[in-house]
């Protein structure tokens, strides 16, 4: 379970404004999609999810607990760039995960435990269709293939929240498509609370089942930062089957 | 018309040639003016014949001292070697404890970073003096005077390098639950390593500066102290050797870390970028 509430949020830098009046109760499984104009605060609000930073005024909660200040486990992420670590190949990139928390202190692990942890990982490096590139550098790989890597990295910790920050804004079309079936999939099984920021409307409602729409419903014309964005739109889309499967509502 | 001079690349051969001409013309113009003078002046110290150099070499790296009884170019050669490895050795620890620690860590930068900024604008030759009084003429003051020449550097640079590392890839880190020593031994260390090689390369030189210098000023052995011991009877049969052998061990020298990279970071070789 892992309801997201988050309560009359506000982020200011200085006397700019990026969001404010925030409010939104998503249920456990959700799949929500973040859509708007360019600086509407979209990504910010992701990394406040992420707690990359720390809101002005509001508070965000999950099950009913504040968020911890910082990132930890139970939220994985994947960004649009940087996603994987350039000198570790597919599969210790996969392993990370389960490295950092068995071996607290070389945060690697060796022999037998390895191996284990190798077979753990051969089902979510199969899931992304990574097999045959396991003993790759992800300088080896192309655009889809990191992001594909970069995913299932981030769910061998197993979080209840997975961020997305325009995971799929490089990629071709035809990568792109492969690339939604997959988190779908993905989602589905793991039925986590997703969030995702995207350019991409028809992407957003595709694979969404809710959409959130950024934008800003105050402008002064002298002071633009003045006001910040809010959520404008809150779409549940009701009608796809998918939704009623996966969300606990 | 030909392609504009940009555009054309000498091939393998080619490049081999014009890469020796140099060596080459500087050989050719030193046995030409060696000559010249040498018919001249046959007792000419200032460009002594090969002849006499390969004498002079024979009698330095096989021949023991008849004063010390040791061979002198290599008994100059390990002090020198001991006393810049050890200086390198050192200032590597502390350019990647301080630089990680600076780069990483809020309050280490708070704390260190202004005060390395300012100790890193020493000149520190003007220190030499302070060292032999502190650390007196033997090879502590010349190992520190190497540390104090290049480990404020490698800290900035390892402390830059750090803050370089993409924030997504400390937050993903963390996302997947690695504590902060983790962060350093998983993330950090891997990716400021080639760096810290190439650093370590960019200090040789300096290193060899600040090495040379101590021992021309005080030392009973060593490369440098060498070189300055015989200028006085204008040996340049010695000098010159010395100097081409000085220059060789950096060649070995940078090739080696050269080498440690890429045999250690196997992923900056592959792949397109």
């Amino acid at each position: 379970m892992s309801r997201v509430t988050v309560d009359n949020l506000w982020m200011e830098y200085g006397d700019q404004v990026v969001l404010e009046r925030v409010n939104l109760d998503i249920p456990s499984g959700e799949f929500c999609a973040l859509v708007g104009p360019s600086g509407c605060g979209k990504t910010t609000f992701l990394r406040l999810l992420l707690s990359m930073e720390a809101p002005t005024r509001g508070t965000i909660r999950v099950d009913g607990e504040k968020l911890s200040p910082e990132p930890g486990p139970d939220r994985g992420v994947v960004f649009q760039r940087y996603s994987a670590y350039p000198h570790l190949t597919v599969e210790e990139n996969v392993i990370l995960g389960l490295e950092f928390a068995r071996a607290p202190f070389f945060g690697k692990l060796w022999g037998r435990a390895k191996r284990q942890a190798q077979d753990e990982v051969a089902s979510v490096i199969h899931a992304v269709g990574l097999d045959h590139a396991r003993a790759k550098y992800p300088a080896e790989l192309s655009g889809g293939m990191q992001q594909r890597l970069s995913i299932a990295q981030a769910l061998v910790r197993k979080p209840r929240i997975l961020l997305m920050d325009e995971p799929f804004g490089a990629l071709d079309p035809g990568t792109k498509a492969q690339m939604h079936d997959l988190v779908r999939d993905l989602w589905r099984a793991e039925k986590m609370t997703v969030f995702m920021v995207t350019h991409d409307i028809k992407e957003g409602f595709g694979l969404g089942t809710r959409v959130l729409a950024f934008d800003k419903v105050r402008v002064d014309p002298d002071e633009p930062q003045a006001y910040g964005a809010t959520i404008t739109l809150n779409l549940p889309l009701e009608d796809k089957a998918e939704r009623a499967q996966v969300v606990q509502l | 018309m030909g392609r504009r001079i940009i555009n054309r690349r000498p091939g393998k051969g080619g490049a081999l040639f014009w890469g020796a001409l140099p060596f080459l013309a500087v050989l050719v113009l030193y046995v030409t003016f060696s000559a010249l003078r040498l018919a001249e002046n046959p007792n000419d110290k200032l460009l002594p014949a090969f002849s006499t150099i390969a004498d002079t070499l024979h009698r330095l790296a096989f021949v023991p001292d008849s004063r010390s009884g040791q061979v002198l170019l290599w008994a100059d050669s390990a002090s020198s070697l001991t006393r810049l490895g050890l200086g390198l050795l050192v200032s590597t620890a502390i350019g990647l404890v301080l630089g990680i620690g600076t780069g990483l860590i809020p309050y280490i930068r708070a704390g260190l970073s202004p005060f390395i900024a300012v100790l890193s604008l020493i000149p520190p030759m003007a220190v030499l003096p302070i060292l032999f009084i502190v650390f007196g003429l033997d090879e502590l003051s010349k190992v520190v005077l190497i540390v104090i020449g290049i480990a404020p550097f490698l800290v900035r640079d390892m402390a830059m390098r750090v803050e370089a590392i993409p924030s997504e890839l400390v937050i993903k880190a963390q996302t997947l639950g690695a504590n902060t020593w983790q962060i350093v031994t998983r993330l950090v260390l891997p990716s400021v390593w080639p760096k810290l090689m190439d650093s370590l390369r960019l200090s040789l030189g300096p290193a060899w500066l600040f090495l040379i210098s101590a021992e021309a000023i005080a030392a009973q052995d060593g490369l440098g102290y060498r070189i300055f011991l015989v200028r006085r009877y204008l040996a340049m049969d010695v000098i010159l050797p010395y100097v081409a052998w000085i220059t060789l061990l950096a060649f070995c020298m940078d090739w080696a870390l050269r080498y440690a990279n890429r045999s250690l970071c196997p992923w900056l070789e592959r792949g397109a970028s």
